[in-house]
This record gives C-alpha cells, structure tokens and sequence, in this order.
C-alpha cells in the first residue's frame, strides 16, 4: 500500500498507510493524525484542512480550483506556493512516499 | 482526583468539547456519551453525499483511535434518563451512574414531526440520524415518487439528489417561499426557478393535511389541506427540528427554544454547559438570545467552551455561517439577517448570485449562490459584527 506522511509544524512526523481513491483529508481523519479540522467534511466550506505539499510532490496534485484558491485566502496559517486543501487531493498510487506538512492552525 | 468532563450528546459540539479540551492539554477525564450506537459522524453530507454514495465510512468524524489515543471514553448507545444536579450525577438507560465535575450538554435536536396523521406509515421518513438516512437511501433505490413535506435547507438537499436519481418529487411549503426563515426573499425566487427547473414540483402556501396508506398499509400520497392530493411511494418529513431540552427542564435549568446559556455557554448553574443545536445562547453581535442549527456553531462553541472549562473564558464571538449544497448550486450564509433586513441582490462576473442584508445602513449577512469568493470575503468581512463595509467583491 501507498506511504503518506504527515509531518506537524512542530516538526512529528507520522507515516500511514493511504488508500488510493480516498482524498488525503480523509486519510489523515481515518489514521488519527492531528492538525487537519476539517470542518465541512470535504465540502469546500471551511478551509481548515489546509497542508503544505513537500513542492516536490506538488506536480503530482491537480491544480487548484478557483474555490480552493478562495477558501486558502483566508486560511488561518500563512498562504504558500504550495498551500493545498487536503480535502481536494485524491491519492493515487504513484503517490507513493509523499510527504506533507501541516499548518500551525488551521482556525 | 482528576476533573472528570462528562458531555452528553456525541454529536459534532458534543465531540468538539472533548477533542479541543484534548488539543488545549486538558489533563482531566473526558466521557461522551449519547443515544447513538455509532462514534461521532458528521451530519451534513446525510442529506447529500451520504444519500448518492452510501460511503458510511466517510461520515465519521475521527476513527476509534483517535478516542483511545486521547483518553475520551466513548459510551455510545446509552440514554440518559436523569440528570441529578445536587449529587452531580446522570444516570443511564442501563442503570449505570456516572459522576461529573462538569457537566456538558450537546443533546441536539430531533424532527419536529408535523402533527398529521399516517406519519408513522412504513415509507414516511425523517432524515435525521445515520439510521434514518440508511433507511431512507434503501428506499430510494426503489423509489418513483417522493413527496417532502417542508421546503427548507434538507428538503431541498434531498428533492436535489433525488431528481439526479431520477425521482419525481413534490415539495410542500406552507410558508409563502423556500427557506422563508433562512434566506432573503429575492434568493428564495431564485433557487426556487432551479428546482422548478429540474423538474421538482414545488406547492407553496400549501399545508400538508395527512399520509394516506394504501390497503398493504404502506405509503401512498399526501392529501393537502385544500383538498388536492400529491401520490407517493416516498414522503420525507422535512418540517424542522425541535431542541432536546427535557433533561435539563427536568433539572430546573431555563429552557426557552434551546437551553439558555451566558456568553460563556454557562448555564445558571456554573458547572452545567449548553453547546450546539441544543444552547440558546446570547448572540455576539445583538440583544437577544439565539439558537443556530450548524456545523459552525457547533464547533466554534466546543472550542470556545474548552477554554471556558480550562479557566481562560472569553466570551462567545463567532460569526454565524452556513452552507446547503443542492445539487451543483452551493448556497452560503455569512452573518446573521433579521427577517425584515433589507436585501439587495446582484450578480457576479461569472454567473453566481449575491444578496446583500442590511439594516440601518449595516450590513448583517451576505448570502450567495454559486460565489464562494464572496462568501469568504463576506466572512472576513462581518467577523466582527455588521459592518459599514459594502465593499464587498461582486
């Protein structure tokens, strides 16, 4: 099975298992991993899934929509070049080994 | 010895409480318990994703390690059938007696079930809990007709996924409009026009008289009151909710439409808490008490109570918002409207509708449709109360 890693701001990191076809929201919700809120559930409300992807991995996440782009604008920790809701990234197998960071906050 | 938190209702409030006072470092012991048998799940997507996808495994709000891991013991399944204020302590369904130091209420609502007769038809549903939905997404399968008796945020949601499923169905509205206590007047014509549009037949001024059975005993139609009759192999009862508020009416707390908090949850007993759908609490930004049914609420009051419960209170601030996904159109509520707040509508550059409230030159609330831009703005911008601002992005 595909390797996720999460790593905290604090600087924890926690590999899991991902399940391919699951977004990587719903991954880090099912392996207990803090740090992503996900309020609305993946349903592009709340912006408090945010993570930061390793920008090696990025060409691998499709790019983001006009939405995402709205709701990243007034995320809680500071907007980067490779700011991704997690809700909005579907894993693939190739995905394999990908790496990405949490926010400080996500609210 | 250890504080012990003890919080009824595993709803989303009820499971915040308990994972932000984890996130803040709270030391004590944390119980939830409540009357589902299931861990703590996300409502919303019930009447949407839910209904279309049938993945139950994506409703849960955490997996079961996250409780383990966090020390929140989970008592799911389990009524509580009194709640003893002197000796601070609630009993169970199953006899059981738990203590508590502090005492969290996120009981939630039921369905305001219309006072009509053959509601209890097999084929008459309620979209409520993950049993109803279940139940509900079976039938659908086989469902040709559904007839939803209320014309709000979850009858909408439903007559949506249903007429993608190739469903007909009828809505009974007994207000003159759609979401008459949500939205303004001019956003209801216009996600009225899109429902008519898919082919939903929409009764306004309509009251539903009674669910009529058919010989076998199960669902047949709806009769209206004026005498007309809308057949159907499916009636969903989508008339609202009602707070549960009996254990603490019976506890001599105040209930009024919700039980009645200060600005730091705290009802007027210290050690008793309202969070969620369930707590009429005094709203941020006016003089009166409110009683909010949404994911927002719910959370913003479970982070706002955990530092309450840790000794570093402010009071309650949050910006109400809200969201219905109805097919591909997402309407979104930033802000609070009194029903005769003014509106002004206007549209976007790229096809999504905007309704601004106002009252005495104040912006209240921005509702949107299909502009998801203007609603985060709207948020921004009102997250400190009406604004003069109307420099909103349209």
């Amino acid at each position: 099975m595909a390797k996720l890693t999460f790593v905290t701001a604090l600087g924890k990191a926690t590999t899991v298992d991902a399940t391919a076809g699951e977004t990587l929201m719903r991954i880090a919700l099912d392996n207990g991993v803090t740090g992503i809120e996900a309020e609305c559930s993946g349903s592009m409300n709340c912006g408090t899934c945010h993570v930061y992807v390793a920008p090696q991995f990025l060409d691998w996440c499709p790019p983001r929509s006009e939405s995402e782009e709205d709701l990243l604008a007034i995320a809680a920790s500071e907007l980067r070049d490779n700011s991704r809701l997690s809700c909005q990234i579907v894993m693939r197998p190739e995905m394999d080994g990908m790496v990405v960071h949490l926010p400080e906050s996500q609210f | 010895m250890s504080e012990h938190v003890l919080v009824v209702g595993t709803g989303q409030a009820g499971f915040q409480v308990a994972a932000s006072l984890r996130q803040k470092g709270f030391a004590g012991d944390i119980t939830l318990v409540g009357d589902e048998a299931v861990p703590p799940y996300q409502r919303p997507p019930l009447s949407k994703a839910y209904l279309k996808e049938g993945r139950e495994e994506r409703l849960h709000l955490r997996n079961l390690s996250f409780y383990h891991e966090n020390r929140i013991s989970l008592l799911g399944g389990r009524r509580v059938t009194a709640l003893d204020r002197q000796a601070k302590r609630i009993t169970l369904d199953d006899g059981q007696c738990l203590d508590w130091d502090r005492l969290v209420l996120a009981t939630g609502t039921r369905i305001a079930v219309p006072p009509i007769g053959g509601v209890n038809l097999p084929g008459v549903h309620a979209l409520r809990s993950i049993d109803d939905a279940r139940r509900l997404r079976d039938e659908m399968a086989t469902m040709r007709r559904a007839v939803v008796i209320g014309g709000g945020f979850i009858g909408l949601e439903f007559a949506a996924v249903a007429r993608e499923a190739g469903i007909e169905v009828s809505i009974i509205e007994s207000a003159g409009r759609l979401m008459a206590r949500a939205i303004s007047p001019q956003m209801s014509t216009i996600v009225q026009a899109i429902h008519s549009e898919h082919g939903v037949s929409i009764f306004l001024n309509s009251l539903a008289a009674s669910v009529e059975a058919q010989a076998d005993g199960r669902v047949y139609g709806v009769s209206l009151s004026d005498g007309r009759f809308l057949p159907a192999d499916g009636v969903i009862l989508a008339t609202g909710v009602v707070p549960n508020t009996e254990l603490a009416d019976a506890a001599g707390l105040r209930v009024h439409n919700g039980i009645i908090t200060d600005r730091y949850l705290t009802t007027e007993d210290p050690r008793i808490h309202a969070v969620g759908d369930c707590a009429a609490f005094p709203d941020p930004f006016g003089p009166s008490l409110i009683r909010l049914e949404s994911v927002q609420a719910a959370v913003d009051h479970g982070r706002c109570l955990a530092e309450v419960i840790m000794g570093r209170p402010s009071p309650y601030a949050a910006l109400p918002w809200f969201w219905s996904d109805q097919g591909r159109y997402k309407l979104q509520i930033a802000g609070l409207a009194a029903p005769d707040d003014a509106a002004r509508l206007t549209q976007t550059e790229n096809g999504g509708q905007v309704v601004v409230r106002s009252r005495n030159g104040l912006v209240t609330a921005v509702e949107t449709l299909n502009a998801p831009g203007v609603h985060m703005s709207a948020r921004k911008l009102l997250a400190d109360g009406p604004s003069r601002d109307i420099a909103l992005s349209v």
